[in-house]
Protein backbone atom coordinates (compact mmCIF):
# COMPACT_ATOMS: atom_id res chain seq x y z
CA UNK A 1 0.00 0.00 0.00
CA UNK A 2 1.23 3.45 -0.89
CA UNK A 3 0.29 6.18 1.55
CA UNK A 4 1.00 9.57 0.04
CA UNK A 5 -1.04 12.69 -0.55
CA UNK A 6 0.70 13.40 -3.85
CA UNK A 7 -1.24 11.71 -6.69
CA UNK A 8 1.97 11.56 -8.79
CA UNK A 9 3.73 9.35 -6.24
CA UNK A 10 0.72 7.03 -5.90
CA UNK A 11 0.35 6.45 -9.61
CA UNK A 12 4.12 6.29 -10.05
CA UNK A 13 4.51 3.50 -7.52
CA UNK A 14 1.57 1.61 -9.04
CA UNK A 15 3.21 1.78 -12.43
CA UNK A 16 6.66 0.81 -11.19
CA UNK A 17 5.41 -2.26 -9.33
CA UNK A 18 2.84 -3.31 -11.91
CA UNK A 19 5.05 -5.67 -13.85
CA UNK A 20 7.63 -6.25 -11.15
CA UNK A 21 8.25 -9.59 -9.52
CA UNK A 22 10.76 -10.85 -7.01
CA UNK A 23 12.27 -14.29 -7.13
CA UNK A 24 14.56 -16.02 -4.70
CA UNK A 25 16.32 -19.36 -5.09
CA UNK A 26 14.54 -20.85 -2.06
CA UNK A 27 11.12 -19.57 -2.97
CA UNK A 28 8.77 -21.84 -4.84
CA UNK A 29 7.17 -19.05 -6.76
CA UNK A 30 7.83 -15.45 -7.74
CA UNK A 31 6.24 -12.68 -5.77
CA UNK A 32 4.10 -10.13 -7.55
CA UNK A 33 2.50 -7.08 -6.10
CA UNK A 34 -1.03 -5.74 -5.74
CA UNK A 35 -0.93 -2.05 -5.04
CA UNK A 36 -3.41 -0.34 -2.69
CA UNK A 37 -3.55 3.43 -2.49
CA UNK A 38 -4.30 5.74 0.40
CA UNK A 39 -4.23 9.53 0.50
CA UNK A 40 -4.13 10.01 4.23
CA UNK A 41 -2.88 8.19 7.32
CA UNK A 42 -6.44 7.70 8.53
CA UNK A 43 -7.43 6.04 5.29
CA UNK A 44 -4.33 3.83 5.45
CA UNK A 45 -5.18 2.62 8.94
CA UNK A 46 -8.76 1.88 7.85
CA UNK A 47 -7.49 -0.33 5.04
CA UNK A 48 -4.93 -2.03 7.31
CA UNK A 49 -7.59 -2.86 9.89
CA UNK A 50 -9.82 -4.36 7.23
CA UNK A 51 -7.32 -6.59 5.46
CA UNK A 52 -3.84 -7.92 5.97
CA UNK A 53 -1.16 -6.29 3.82
CA UNK A 54 2.52 -7.04 3.52
CA UNK A 55 4.29 -3.76 2.89
CA UNK A 56 3.36 -0.14 3.51
CA UNK A 57 5.20 2.67 1.76
CA UNK A 58 4.52 5.53 4.09
CA UNK A 59 5.07 9.22 3.46
CA UNK A 60 5.67 11.11 6.66
CA UNK A 61 4.21 14.45 5.63
CA UNK A 62 0.48 13.82 5.33
CA UNK A 63 -2.53 16.13 5.52
CA UNK A 64 -4.03 14.64 8.72
CA UNK A 65 -2.06 12.47 11.10
CA UNK A 66 1.61 12.18 10.22
CA UNK A 67 3.36 9.07 8.96
CA UNK A 68 5.09 8.60 12.26
CA UNK A 69 1.67 8.51 13.99
CA UNK A 70 0.49 5.87 11.55
CA UNK A 71 3.55 3.84 12.50
CA UNK A 72 2.65 4.29 16.13
CA UNK A 73 -0.89 2.94 15.54
CA UNK A 74 0.48 -0.01 13.57
CA UNK A 75 2.66 -0.89 16.54
CA UNK A 76 -0.01 -0.40 19.14
CA UNK A 77 -2.56 -2.45 17.26
CA UNK A 78 0.02 -5.14 16.51
CA UNK A 79 -0.58 -5.03 12.78
CA UNK A 80 1.81 -7.40 11.05
CA UNK A 81 3.19 -5.35 8.19
CA UNK A 82 6.57 -4.05 7.09
CA UNK A 83 6.74 -0.27 6.98
CA UNK A 84 9.01 1.69 4.66
CA UNK A 85 9.13 5.43 5.19
CA UNK A 86 9.26 7.69 2.16
CA UNK A 87 10.70 11.05 3.05
CA UNK A 88 11.39 14.05 0.90
CA UNK A 89 13.96 15.58 3.18
CA UNK A 90 15.91 13.16 5.22
CA UNK A 91 15.74 14.29 8.79
CA UNK A 92 17.92 12.40 11.17
CA UNK A 93 15.55 12.93 14.04
CA UNK A 94 12.65 11.43 12.11
CA UNK A 95 14.81 8.58 10.94
CA UNK A 96 15.80 7.72 14.49
CA UNK A 97 12.23 7.96 15.77
CA UNK A 98 10.83 5.92 12.92
CA UNK A 99 13.48 3.22 13.19
CA UNK A 100 12.89 2.99 16.90
CA UNK A 101 9.22 2.43 16.19
CA UNK A 102 9.98 -0.36 13.80
CA UNK A 103 10.18 1.20 10.34
CA UNK A 104 12.15 -1.26 8.29
CA UNK A 105 13.65 0.98 5.64
CA UNK A 106 13.75 4.46 4.18
CA UNK A 107 13.24 5.48 0.60
CA UNK A 108 14.25 9.04 -0.21
CA UNK A 109 11.86 11.07 -2.28
CA UNK A 110 12.15 11.59 -5.23
CA UNK A 111 13.17 8.02 -6.00
CA UNK A 112 13.96 6.30 -9.25
CA UNK A 113 12.00 3.18 -10.29
CA UNK A 114 15.21 1.23 -9.79
CA UNK A 115 15.64 2.42 -6.20
CA UNK A 116 12.08 1.54 -5.32
CA UNK A 117 12.31 -1.90 -6.89
CA UNK A 118 15.56 -2.60 -5.06
CA UNK A 119 14.03 -1.64 -1.77
CA UNK A 120 10.89 -3.70 -2.40
CA UNK A 121 13.00 -6.67 -3.39
CA UNK A 122 15.02 -6.62 -0.16
CA UNK A 123 11.89 -6.31 1.92
CA UNK A 124 10.13 -9.10 0.11
CA UNK A 125 13.01 -11.45 0.75
CA UNK A 126 13.23 -10.41 4.36
CA UNK A 127 9.51 -10.96 4.73
CA UNK A 128 9.71 -14.34 3.11
CA UNK A 129 12.49 -15.41 5.47
CA UNK A 130 10.62 -14.08 8.46
CA UNK A 131 7.44 -15.96 7.58
CA UNK A 132 9.45 -19.08 6.86
CA UNK A 133 11.10 -18.86 10.27
CA UNK A 134 7.74 -18.36 11.94
CA UNK A 135 6.40 -21.37 10.12
CA UNK A 136 9.39 -23.45 11.16
CA UNK A 137 8.95 -22.30 14.72
CA UNK A 138 5.32 -23.24 14.70
CA UNK A 139 6.21 -26.68 13.48
CA UNK A 140 8.82 -26.98 16.16
CA UNK A 141 11.39 -27.73 13.54
CA UNK A 142 13.60 -24.88 14.55
CA UNK A 143 13.65 -26.16 18.11
CA UNK A 144 14.42 -29.69 17.01
CA UNK A 145 17.13 -28.47 14.71
CA UNK A 146 18.81 -26.55 17.47
CA UNK A 147 18.41 -29.52 19.76
CA UNK A 148 20.11 -31.78 17.26
CA UNK A 149 22.97 -29.39 16.70
CA UNK A 150 23.66 -29.12 20.41
CA UNK A 151 23.33 -32.87 20.71
CA UNK A 152 25.84 -33.51 17.98
CA UNK A 153 28.19 -31.08 19.68
CA UNK A 154 27.79 -32.92 22.98
CA UNK A 155 28.35 -36.29 21.35
CA UNK A 156 31.28 -35.16 19.29
CA UNK A 157 33.18 -33.54 22.14
CA UNK A 158 33.89 -36.78 24.06
CA UNK A 159 34.72 -38.60 20.83
CA UNK A 160 37.24 -35.91 19.93
CA UNK A 161 38.74 -36.07 23.40
CA UNK A 162 39.16 -39.84 23.41
CA UNK A 163 40.44 -39.84 19.86
CA UNK A 164 43.01 -37.19 20.72
CA UNK A 165 44.26 -39.22 23.68
CA UNK A 166 44.50 -42.39 21.62
CA UNK A 167 46.55 -40.52 19.03
CA UNK A 168 48.88 -39.30 21.76
CA UNK A 169 49.36 -42.90 22.85
CA UNK A 170 49.90 -44.03 19.29
CA UNK A 171 52.61 -41.42 18.85
CA UNK A 172 54.06 -42.40 22.25
CA UNK A 173 54.02 -38.75 23.20
CA UNK A 174 55.11 -39.40 26.76
CA UNK A 175 57.58 -42.20 26.14
CA UNK A 176 57.40 -45.96 26.25
CA UNK A 177 56.34 -46.48 29.83
CA UNK A 178 52.66 -47.35 30.06
CA UNK A 179 52.43 -45.73 33.52
CA UNK A 180 52.94 -42.30 31.94
CA UNK A 181 49.56 -42.67 30.28
CA UNK A 182 47.47 -43.42 33.38
CA UNK A 183 45.86 -40.02 33.52
CA UNK A 184 45.07 -40.03 29.81
CA UNK A 185 43.41 -43.42 30.13
CA UNK A 186 41.42 -42.24 33.16
CA UNK A 187 40.22 -39.18 31.32
CA UNK A 188 39.26 -41.26 28.29
CA UNK A 189 37.24 -43.64 30.43
CA UNK A 190 35.59 -40.68 32.13
CA UNK A 191 34.57 -39.17 28.81
CA UNK A 192 33.24 -42.50 27.56
CA UNK A 193 31.18 -42.85 30.73
CA UNK A 194 29.79 -39.38 30.16
CA UNK A 195 28.88 -40.28 26.63
CA UNK A 196 27.15 -43.42 27.77
CA UNK A 197 25.07 -41.41 30.23
CA UNK A 198 24.18 -38.98 27.51
CA UNK A 199 23.02 -41.75 25.22
CA UNK A 200 20.91 -43.31 27.97
CA UNK A 201 19.36 -39.94 28.75
CA UNK A 202 18.79 -39.39 25.06
CA UNK A 203 16.84 -42.61 24.84
CA UNK A 204 14.58 -41.54 27.72
CA UNK A 205 14.25 -38.17 26.11
CA UNK A 206 13.26 -39.31 22.65
CA UNK A 207 10.74 -41.73 24.08
CA UNK A 208 9.06 -38.92 25.94
CA UNK A 209 9.32 -36.61 22.95
CA UNK A 210 7.78 -38.99 20.48
CA UNK A 211 5.08 -39.98 22.93
CA UNK A 212 5.58 -43.54 21.77
CA UNK A 213 6.68 -44.85 25.09
CA UNK A 214 4.00 -47.18 26.33
CA UNK A 215 2.81 -45.98 29.69
CA UNK A 216 1.25 -48.08 32.36
CA UNK A 217 -0.43 -46.05 35.06
CA UNK A 218 -0.81 -48.02 38.26
CA UNK A 219 -0.78 -47.34 42.00
CA UNK A 220 2.86 -47.10 43.06
CA UNK A 221 4.62 -46.83 46.35
CA UNK A 222 7.08 -44.04 45.74
CA UNK A 223 8.90 -44.97 48.92
CA UNK A 224 9.84 -48.31 47.42
CA UNK A 225 11.08 -46.70 44.24
CA UNK A 226 13.19 -44.21 46.17
CA UNK A 227 14.68 -46.93 48.36
CA UNK A 228 15.54 -48.99 45.31
CA UNK A 229 17.16 -45.96 43.72
CA UNK A 230 19.24 -45.21 46.83
CA UNK A 231 20.47 -48.81 46.77
CA UNK A 232 21.45 -48.63 43.14
CA UNK A 233 23.45 -45.44 43.70
CA UNK A 234 25.28 -46.86 46.70
CA UNK A 235 28.58 -47.31 44.87
CA UNK A 236 28.49 -43.60 43.94
CA UNK A 237 27.50 -42.45 47.43
CA UNK A 238 30.22 -44.56 49.02
CA UNK A 239 32.78 -43.18 46.60
CA UNK A 240 31.76 -39.60 47.42
CA UNK A 241 31.29 -40.45 51.11
CA UNK A 242 27.75 -39.06 51.03
CA UNK A 243 25.11 -40.35 53.47
CA UNK A 244 21.63 -40.70 52.05
CA UNK A 245 18.64 -40.60 54.43
CA UNK A 246 15.09 -41.48 53.52
CA UNK A 247 12.09 -40.45 55.55
CA UNK A 248 8.79 -41.87 54.33
CA UNK A 249 5.88 -40.49 56.29
CA UNK A 250 3.50 -40.93 53.38
CA UNK A 251 2.41 -44.36 52.35
CA UNK A 252 -0.50 -43.53 50.02
CA UNK A 253 0.14 -45.02 46.61
CA UNK A 254 0.53 -42.64 43.68
CA UNK A 255 -1.00 -43.44 40.32
CA UNK A 256 1.85 -43.23 37.88
CA UNK A 257 4.03 -45.08 35.40
CA UNK A 258 6.78 -46.95 37.24
CA UNK A 259 9.49 -46.37 34.67
CA UNK A 260 8.76 -42.66 34.50
CA UNK A 261 8.88 -42.30 38.26
CA UNK A 262 12.15 -44.19 38.32
CA UNK A 263 13.66 -41.77 35.82
CA UNK A 264 12.51 -38.78 37.89
CA UNK A 265 13.75 -40.18 41.20
CA UNK A 266 17.03 -41.43 39.72
CA UNK A 267 17.83 -38.05 38.26
CA UNK A 268 17.16 -36.13 41.45
CA UNK A 269 18.95 -38.57 43.73
CA UNK A 270 21.97 -38.99 41.47
CA UNK A 271 22.27 -35.20 41.14
CA UNK A 272 22.09 -34.80 44.91
CA UNK A 273 24.99 -37.23 45.30
CA UNK A 274 27.01 -36.07 42.29
CA UNK A 275 26.88 -32.40 43.09
CA UNK A 276 27.50 -32.95 46.79
CA UNK A 277 30.61 -32.28 48.78
CA UNK A 278 32.85 -35.07 49.93
CA UNK A 279 31.29 -36.27 53.21
CA UNK A 280 28.00 -34.48 52.62
CA UNK A 281 24.45 -35.75 53.11
CA UNK A 282 21.22 -36.14 51.18
CA UNK A 283 17.79 -36.02 52.82
CA UNK A 284 14.85 -37.44 50.96
CA UNK A 285 11.39 -36.81 52.35
CA UNK A 286 8.13 -38.23 51.18
CA UNK A 287 5.15 -36.59 52.85
CA UNK A 288 1.66 -35.30 52.36
CA UNK A 289 1.34 -31.56 52.18
CA UNK A 290 -2.17 -30.08 52.01
CA UNK A 291 -3.42 -33.37 50.67
CA UNK A 292 -0.75 -33.50 47.94
CA UNK A 293 2.01 -36.06 47.80
CA UNK A 294 5.33 -34.25 48.02
CA UNK A 295 8.79 -35.65 47.37
CA UNK A 296 11.76 -33.53 48.31
CA UNK A 297 15.45 -34.18 47.84
CA UNK A 298 17.84 -31.96 49.76
CA UNK A 299 21.59 -31.99 49.53
CA UNK A 300 24.52 -30.28 51.20
CA UNK A 301 26.30 -29.80 47.91
CA UNK A 302 27.77 -27.02 45.87
CA UNK A 303 24.45 -25.20 45.33
CA UNK A 304 23.71 -22.71 42.57
CA UNK A 305 23.21 -19.04 41.94
CA UNK A 306 19.70 -17.77 41.40
CA UNK A 307 20.22 -17.06 37.71
CA UNK A 308 21.38 -20.64 37.21
CA UNK A 309 18.19 -22.05 38.74
CA UNK A 310 16.12 -20.36 36.05
CA UNK A 311 18.05 -22.13 33.28
CA UNK A 312 18.22 -25.49 35.00
CA UNK A 313 15.37 -27.24 33.24
CA UNK A 314 16.32 -26.30 29.69
CA UNK A 315 17.80 -28.90 27.34
CA UNK A 316 21.54 -29.39 27.61
CA UNK A 317 21.98 -26.75 30.26
CA UNK A 318 24.79 -27.52 32.61
CA UNK A 319 25.92 -25.14 35.25
CA UNK A 320 29.57 -24.68 34.47
CA UNK A 321 31.93 -23.75 37.22
CA UNK A 322 35.13 -24.80 38.88
CA UNK A 323 33.03 -27.17 41.03
CA UNK A 324 31.20 -28.90 38.20
CA UNK A 325 33.91 -29.31 35.61
CA UNK A 326 34.93 -32.75 36.79
CA UNK A 327 31.38 -34.00 37.14
CA UNK A 328 29.98 -35.71 34.10
CA UNK A 329 26.45 -34.91 33.08
CA UNK A 330 24.48 -34.77 29.88
CA UNK A 331 22.60 -31.58 30.64
CA UNK A 332 19.43 -33.47 29.86
CA UNK A 333 18.49 -35.04 33.20
CA UNK A 334 16.44 -32.22 34.68
CA UNK A 335 14.93 -31.35 31.36
CA UNK A 336 13.67 -34.93 31.21
CA UNK A 337 12.38 -34.69 34.77
CA UNK A 338 10.48 -31.54 33.92
CA UNK A 339 8.90 -33.08 30.83
CA UNK A 340 7.83 -36.16 32.73
CA UNK A 341 6.37 -34.14 35.59
CA UNK A 342 4.39 -32.12 33.07
CA UNK A 343 2.61 -35.33 32.11
CA UNK A 344 1.34 -35.53 35.69
CA UNK A 345 0.65 -31.82 36.14
CA UNK A 346 3.16 -32.06 38.94
CA UNK A 347 5.28 -29.07 39.90
CA UNK A 348 8.91 -28.89 40.91
CA UNK A 349 10.30 -26.22 43.16
CA UNK A 350 13.99 -25.51 43.53
CA UNK A 351 15.79 -23.71 46.30
CA UNK A 352 19.52 -23.34 46.43
CA UNK A 353 22.36 -21.49 48.03
CA UNK A 354 25.81 -21.51 46.50
CA UNK A 355 28.17 -23.51 48.66
CA UNK A 356 25.38 -24.64 50.98
CA UNK A 357 23.20 -26.99 48.98
CA UNK A 358 20.06 -27.37 46.93
CA UNK A 359 16.61 -28.75 47.46
CA UNK A 360 14.22 -30.02 44.82
CA UNK A 361 10.60 -30.51 45.86
CA UNK A 362 8.03 -32.19 43.65
CA UNK A 363 4.35 -31.78 44.40
CA UNK A 364 1.92 -34.17 42.73
CA UNK A 365 -1.68 -33.14 42.23
CA UNK A 366 -4.29 -35.23 44.00
CA UNK A 367 -4.98 -37.96 41.47
CA UNK A 368 -6.44 -40.61 43.71
CA UNK B 1 72.23 -12.28 15.25
CA UNK B 2 68.62 -13.02 14.39
CA UNK B 3 66.31 -12.43 17.28
CA UNK B 4 64.28 -15.58 17.68
CA UNK B 5 61.72 -15.06 20.42
CA UNK B 6 59.15 -17.72 21.09
CA UNK B 7 55.64 -16.72 20.11
CA UNK B 8 52.90 -17.05 22.71
CA UNK B 9 49.55 -18.56 21.85
CA UNK B 10 46.45 -18.26 23.99
CA UNK B 11 44.08 -21.23 23.80
CA UNK B 12 40.61 -20.94 25.33
CA UNK B 13 38.33 -23.95 25.58
CA UNK B 14 36.07 -25.29 28.31
CA UNK B 15 36.70 -28.92 27.41
CA UNK B 16 39.70 -29.72 29.62
CA UNK B 17 40.72 -32.71 27.53
CA UNK B 18 40.64 -30.82 24.27
CA UNK B 19 42.50 -27.96 25.94
CA UNK B 20 45.21 -30.31 27.19
CA UNK B 21 45.60 -31.94 23.79
CA UNK B 22 45.74 -28.61 21.97
CA UNK B 23 48.23 -27.29 24.48
CA UNK B 24 50.48 -30.32 24.02
CA UNK B 25 50.19 -30.14 20.24
CA UNK B 26 50.85 -26.42 19.96
CA UNK B 27 53.75 -26.62 22.40
CA UNK B 28 55.24 -29.32 20.20
CA UNK B 29 55.16 -26.82 17.33
CA UNK B 30 57.55 -24.72 19.37
CA UNK B 31 55.20 -22.11 20.80
CA UNK B 32 54.59 -20.96 24.33
CA UNK B 33 51.03 -21.71 25.33
CA UNK B 34 48.74 -20.03 27.85
CA UNK B 35 45.38 -21.67 28.46
CA UNK B 36 42.05 -20.62 29.94
CA UNK B 37 38.90 -22.68 30.35
CA UNK B 38 36.41 -19.92 31.09
CA UNK B 39 35.57 -16.62 29.50
CA UNK B 40 36.45 -14.82 32.72
CA UNK B 41 39.84 -16.44 32.97
CA UNK B 42 40.60 -15.59 29.36
CA UNK B 43 39.58 -11.98 29.95
CA UNK B 44 41.84 -11.64 32.94
CA UNK B 45 44.74 -13.10 30.95
CA UNK B 46 44.35 -10.61 28.13
CA UNK B 47 44.24 -7.81 30.69
CA UNK B 48 47.78 -8.72 31.69
CA UNK B 49 49.30 -10.34 28.61
CA UNK B 50 49.25 -9.79 24.91
CA UNK B 51 49.43 -13.13 23.11
CA UNK B 52 50.76 -13.36 19.58
CA UNK B 53 47.74 -15.38 18.50
CA UNK B 54 44.56 -16.71 20.10
CA UNK B 55 42.60 -19.89 19.44
CA UNK B 56 39.08 -19.72 20.85
CA UNK B 57 36.36 -22.29 21.18
CA UNK B 58 33.04 -21.07 19.89
CA UNK B 59 30.59 -22.69 22.29
CA UNK B 60 31.57 -22.43 25.89
CA UNK B 61 29.44 -21.19 28.78
CA UNK B 62 27.12 -19.68 26.24
CA UNK B 63 26.70 -20.35 22.56
CA UNK B 64 28.43 -17.09 21.74
CA UNK B 65 31.25 -16.95 24.27
CA UNK B 66 33.84 -17.36 21.54
CA UNK B 67 32.45 -14.42 19.62
CA UNK B 68 32.37 -12.17 22.65
CA UNK B 69 35.95 -13.03 23.57
CA UNK B 70 37.04 -12.48 20.00
CA UNK B 71 35.45 -9.06 20.01
CA UNK B 72 37.14 -8.13 23.27
CA UNK B 73 40.57 -9.31 22.19
CA UNK B 74 40.33 -7.49 18.86
CA UNK B 75 39.28 -4.31 20.61
CA UNK B 76 42.29 -4.42 22.90
CA UNK B 77 44.82 -5.85 20.46
CA UNK B 78 43.61 -5.25 16.89
CA UNK B 79 46.75 -6.86 15.48
CA UNK B 80 46.46 -10.24 17.26
CA UNK B 81 45.20 -12.89 14.83
CA UNK B 82 42.31 -14.97 16.11
CA UNK B 83 41.25 -18.48 15.16
CA UNK B 84 37.78 -19.60 16.17
CA UNK B 85 37.64 -23.36 16.48
CA UNK B 86 34.30 -25.01 16.56
CA UNK B 87 32.91 -28.49 16.62
CA UNK B 88 29.63 -27.19 15.30
CA UNK B 89 30.57 -26.09 11.81
CA UNK B 90 30.71 -29.31 9.93
CA UNK B 91 27.55 -31.02 11.03
CA UNK B 92 25.38 -27.96 11.38
CA UNK B 93 26.51 -25.66 8.66
CA UNK B 94 23.18 -23.95 8.71
CA UNK B 95 23.11 -22.95 12.34
CA UNK B 96 26.61 -21.66 12.09
CA UNK B 97 25.95 -19.79 8.89
CA UNK B 98 22.95 -17.99 10.19
CA UNK B 99 24.85 -16.62 13.13
CA UNK B 100 28.01 -15.83 11.25
CA UNK B 101 27.06 -14.36 7.91
CA UNK B 102 26.28 -11.05 9.50
CA UNK B 103 28.39 -11.59 12.56
CA UNK B 104 31.50 -12.51 10.68
CA UNK B 105 31.97 -8.90 9.65
CA UNK B 106 31.32 -7.72 13.13
CA UNK B 107 33.53 -10.37 14.65
CA UNK B 108 36.60 -10.12 12.53
CA UNK B 109 38.01 -13.50 13.47
CA UNK B 110 40.84 -14.22 11.10
CA UNK B 111 39.96 -17.85 10.62
CA UNK B 112 37.15 -20.28 11.40
CA UNK B 113 38.34 -23.83 11.85
CA UNK B 114 36.71 -27.13 12.51
CA UNK B 115 37.83 -28.75 15.73
CA UNK B 116 38.64 -31.98 13.96
CA UNK B 117 41.59 -30.30 12.23
CA UNK B 118 44.89 -32.19 12.16
CA UNK B 119 47.83 -30.72 14.00
CA UNK B 120 49.95 -30.26 10.87
CA UNK B 121 47.11 -28.36 9.20
CA UNK B 122 46.73 -26.23 12.28
CA UNK B 123 50.45 -25.54 12.33
CA UNK B 124 50.33 -24.36 8.75
CA UNK B 125 47.43 -22.00 9.51
CA UNK B 126 49.13 -20.62 12.61
CA UNK B 127 52.34 -19.96 10.69
CA UNK B 128 50.43 -18.24 7.93
CA UNK B 129 48.67 -15.96 10.41
CA UNK B 130 51.91 -15.21 12.29
CA UNK B 131 53.69 -14.67 8.97
CA UNK B 132 56.52 -16.99 9.92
Amino acid sequence: MVVDDEPGIRSGVSRILENFSVSYPFMDEDFEFNVFLAETGEEALDILRRQPLDIVLLDNKLPGIQGIDVLDHINQENIDVVVVMITSYASLDLAVRATRQGAYDFVPKPFTPKELRASIETITKQLFLRRMTEKLNVEGRQVRFQFLSVLSHELKAPLNAVEGYLEMMQEKKFGDSLGKYDEIVDRSLFRIQGMRNLILDMLDFTRIESGKKSRKIEPLHLCEIVQHCIDSFQPLSIQKDVDVYLNCSEKTPLKADRQEMEIVVNNLVSNAIKYNKQGGRVDINLRKDNGHIQLSVEDTGIGMKKEDIDKLFEDFVRIRSEDTKNISGSGLGLSIVKRLLNLYDATIHVESQPGKGSSFAITFPDNQ
Amino acid sequence: MLKNTKKTILIVDDDMDYLFQMKTGVQDMGFDVITADTQREAESIIERTKPDLAILDLMMENQDTGFILCHKIKRKYPDVPIIIASAVTSETGMLFDVTTQEEQEWIKADLFLDKGIRMDQLQREIKKLLKI
